[in-house]
């Protein structure tokens, strides 16, 4: 019996797969295994080679498994981009049709069914999906009801005849496999049967911002972005809020200002492209001390550069990026269960601090399946709405018009000052991006322009967050400092370090990118070596620790950039490299293993000089 | 009820003297009072450019945003809170150039505000470079030996794109002006209020006189139909958009948000959003 098994299925994108794929995750789900689905895909619609991989477990899963089990194909295509990562021994399943050949040095077990017959005599193309998954699950040991309930469910609304045969094809996948391959099996533990979510990361920003009080968002469609809109629209009618799909990305921002502005908690969604457009009304913002949330689901960059591939590469744009100095608030969540709670904060944040609150989610996040434990998803413990400092309505009535300073100089302890909405009588003032005074008005005095700039930046000198959580040994030798998709793999890989080195490792997980929490850091890390660990080539995070004062000395880093996964196996061979004293900074990835490298934050020029 | 100096503010002006957007202001203030709003009640959202500075100068709730964006700004505003009064303004640059990709969506998506429009036919703020609605031939600092390209049509490309109210006026004529700015704010949908407003510092062609002797006045006329769209038209095309009144009107606009499912009369901002029990519930039934 298994406690854990890998399951891939590889063809052509377009065929359906991704439907094949959600069914037998969901079953999965509802049996009670943890899951962690995964997978490749290209920025076109049909054609070209997709694969999805999901990781099922008795126990919580959170980055891709070191191998395949079972891989499922549906084209020659799939077995050689696909066979190269299958277990010693593993299963391959492919269809008859397809003179399937298995690449030299692959040790597998190459099967091969009459899909395509099947199917034929079926009289459904559909139905070569749930010959699929009925044979899947024979070979995981999975109870076939699990599968045909669902079926029902799902598409009870197409007729009695429709189920039936599907439950029919689910069937005969399964009697085959039961049939022609008696012996093999990878039986998988029973799963606990608890009821789990599963879900995908923007579906888990949406559900933040619902709990959160956001009923305005304002977004342009980019991948790996869009589900977070698209899944807002659909909730925002049962609470009365609005979705707009803008004209661009400089729209989306600067009407998430209008709306705050007017009080209203607003939200925008997008990817690096996005982001870049974006940086101008972020100075608004910041200027206006307007609150906005913007989701950022990193891709790969710069440019178009690798839409459906992941990266963390848009640190330095989210807390630096657009013209002049001005206060942002960046958060990263550590896996997608995380999000939903971090949504709905960073509106309070927002409301708080009177800046905008950037959440860094990365492609893996974005757009992969995770299970989130029930708690994690509780309405009760979602942070509670908290308005920050609000003139009060009945004391501005009292008053005149032209008393009441939108820019006070008194600020409370995060240092702003109450805000007033329209409506409110006697609170009219001007939000300008232009520098001004304490109503609001245009002026380029020197002394005002030295206390407003101060005052913008220092509400961010403090953020009240958990800022960085710490997974793993105490008075450990190594610390692997991780965030966003990344904190799944480090979390595994402590056991696996620890059993290959015989010292102790820690991670600890950045939730507030910036302000960096270096204190925090050093804190938590003390004599230990440090090791960033970053989808991105030039140690963007690495930088701004050492620019908030960490010690570069102690700072290791392992960088990965070719649009894949970083994995467990490349955390514990870097760390066990930093150990062994082989060198500071390494990279991974692009078909070679981990390997030294020079210091990436460090420029060309400075290294020569 | 309001006066006209409780829209007014104490900031000195830094318009050059003989401005048009003196008249722009004067006028969207004189219709405020009219429409018996309340300085609270009305937010504007202004661009960047001369004409931008108008927020500096009225009693609301004024947000001045970034160069072209005041489009997206103001819907959301509205959205955000359906109960005020939302008015968008700003130049000619700042609507018809950087703000153009807002301009033709704004229009068809007929979000209930009204967008005035300071058109000098020139950047004023910049120091006289030639705009989009400025006239082939136009000298200027960026165009010294005339302007080579066409100019905008924003009125016609308004009609064309979907606008229910388009409008034209200009701002020495105060009394047509109120009339179309209280009309403007009283339509159910997005309105187009275009004001010639003329730069007197580095505009010397298009100026007071230029617009009184070119200008056709539709409301003046008794056989002009403003509720048919083809008669606006060919009314623009054939006096090149010199015209002022009320040029076309739709009877049967329907707002942005009347068409938003499960949107309600109450402004966002005044409703409670702690998610209940049963909402949630249901949205995670989703997911499991
Ligand atoms: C992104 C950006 N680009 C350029 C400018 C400079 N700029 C300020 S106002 C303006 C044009 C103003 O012309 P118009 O909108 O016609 O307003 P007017 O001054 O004529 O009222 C320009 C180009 C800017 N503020 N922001
Ligand atoms: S430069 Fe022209 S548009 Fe600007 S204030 Fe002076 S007259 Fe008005
Ligand atoms: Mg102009």
């Amino acid at each position: 019996m298994l406690k854990e098994v890998c399951w891939q299925i590889g063809g052509e994108q377009g065929g359906g797969l991704d439907s094949t794929v959600e069914v037998f995750n969901t079953v999965a789900s509802r049996a009670g295994y943890y899951v962690y689905a995964y997978k490749t895909f290209a920025s076109r619609i049909k054609g070209g080679h997709t694969d999805f991989t999901t990781r099922l477990s008795t126990e919580r899963v959170q980055a891709p498994a070191a191998g395949v089990n079972l891989l499922v194909t549906l084209d020659q295509e799939s077995i050689d981009l696909c066979a190269r990562n299958v277990y010693p021994g593993a299963i391959i399943l492919a269809d008859e049709a397809i003179n399937a050949k298995l690449p030299e040095g692959i040790d597998a077990k190459l099967l091969t069914m009459p899909l395509n017959k099947l199917t034929l005599a079926l009289g459904n193309p559909l139905m070569k999906n749930n010959l699929v998954l009925g044979a899947s699950a024979a070979f995981l040991g999975m109870p076939i009801d699990g599968f045909k309930t669902y079926a029902t469910t799902r598409w009870g609304n197409k007729g009695e005849e429709f189920v039936a045969l599907i439950h029919k094809s689910m069937q005969e996948g399964y009697d085959y496999v039961v049939a022609n391959w008696p012996e093999l099996r990878l039986e998988i533990e029973e799963g606990d049967g608890k009821e789990r979510l599963l879900m995908i990361g923007n579906e888990a920003a949406a559900l933040g911002a619902l709990a959160g009080g956001c009923r305005t968002v304002f977004s342009y469609p980019i991948t790996p972005a869009s589900e977070i809109a698209e899944s807002l629209v659909k909730i925002f009618p049962k609470v009365g809020g609005v979705a707009v799909q803008m004209e661009d990305e400089l729209a989306s921002i600067v009407a998430c200002i209008g709306a705050g502005f007017t009080g209203a908690r607003a939200m925008t969604a997008t990817a690096g492209p996005g982001i870049s457009l974006m940086q101008e009304a972020m100075g608004l913002a910041a200027m206006t001390e307007t609150p906005v949330v913007i989701v950022d689901t990193q891709r790969g960059g710069p440019s178009t550069g690798m839409p459906t591939k992941q990266e963390q590469s848009d640190l330095m744009a989210l807390a630096y990026g657009g013209h002049g100095d001005s206060p942002r608030i960046v958060l990263a969540p550590g896996s997608v269960g995380e999000l939903i709670p971090m949504t709905a904060e960073a509106f309070n944040l927002a409301d708080n601090y009177h800046c905008p609150v950037l959440i860094a989610s990365d492609l893996a996040i974005a757009l992969f399946q995770q299970t989130v434990e029930p708690e994690e998803a509780k309405l009760s413990s979602m942070p509670q709405i908290n308005r920050g400092p609000l003139a009060n309505p009945e004391e501005l009535a009292g008053l005149a018009r032209d008393v009441f300073q939108r820019y006070s100089k008194q600020v409370n302890e995060n240092g702003v000052s109450a805000r007033s909405l329209p409506g409110i009588k006697n609170g009219q003032f001007l939000a300008t991006g232009a520098e001004h005074g304490a109503f609001g008005k245009v002026t380029e005095s020197a002394a005002n322009r030295v206390y407003m700039m101060d005052r913008r930046m220092r509400r961010i000198q403090n953020v009240n967050t958990e800022a960085v959580r710490y997974f793993g040994s105490e008075n450990a030798d190594i610390v692997v400092i991780g965030f966003g998709t990344t904190v799944g793999a480090a979390k595994e890989s402590i056991a696996e370090i620890e059993a290959a080195t015989g010292k102790k490792a820690g991670v600890l997980q950045i939730r507030l990118i910036y302000p960096v929490p270096v204190a925090q850091i050093q804190a938590y890390v003390k004599g230990a070596k440090a090791m960033v660990v970053e989808s991105n080539a030039t140690g963007q995070f690495s930088f701004m620790l050492k620019g908030a004062g960490y010690n570069p000395a102690n700072l290791y880093s392992l960088l990965k950039y070719d649009g894949t996964l970083i994995t467990v196996e490349e955390i514990r061979n870097a760390a066990m490299a930093v150990l062994n004293g082989e060198g500071q900074y390494f990279v991974s990835g692009g078909g070679q293993g981990v390997r030294k490298a020079a210091d990436p934050t460090i420029t060309l020029a400075a290294q020569e000089a | 009820m309001a006066t006209m100096a409780d829209f007014r503010t104490s900031e000195k002006s830094w318009w050059c003297p003989g401005c048009g957007d003196f008249g722009v202001l004067a006028a969207l203030q004189k219709a405020l009072v009219e429409l018996a709003t309340e300085p609270e009640n009305v937010a504007l959202v202004a661009g960047i450019g001369c004409s931008g500075k108008i927020g500096n100068y009225i009693n609301s709730y004024n947000l001045h945003v970034v160069h072209g964006r005041s489009l997206p700004a103001a819907q959301a505003v509205k959205l955000a809170n359906r109960e005020l009064t939302v008015l968008a303004a700003g130049g000619d640059g700042d609507g018809f150039a950087i703000g153009m990709g807002h301009y033709m969506h704004a229009l068809r998506r007929n979000v209930d505000i009204t967008y005035v429009v300071m058109d000098n036919q020139i950047y004023g703020l910049t120091k006289g470079q030639t705009s989009p609605t400025s006239d082939g031939g136009f000298h200027t600092k960026s165009t010294p030996n005339g302007n080579i390209e066409k100019s905008v049509n924003q009125m016609q490309l308004a009609i064309a794109s979907g606008c229910g109210f388009v409008a034209n006026g200009l701002s020495s004529n105060q009394k047509q002006l109120v009339q179309i700015i209280k009309q403007a704010i009283q339509f159910p949908g997005f309105a187009l209020v275009n004001t010639y407003s003329p730069c007197v510092t580095f505009n010397k062609v298009n100026t007071y006189d230029f617009y009184k002797s070119e200008l056709v006045n539709v409301d003046e006329d008794p056989t002009y139909d403003r509720h048919d769209k083809f008669a606006a038209m060919k009314m623009l095309m054939e006096h090149n958009e010199l015209v002022t009144g009320i040029i076309y009107e739709d009877p049967n606009s329907t707002r942005y948000e009347d068409l938003v499912k499960g949107f309600k009369p109450e402004g966002i901002v005044n409703q409670k959003w702690e998610v209940d029990d049963e909402t949630w519930n249901k949205v995670l039934a989703q997911y499991k």
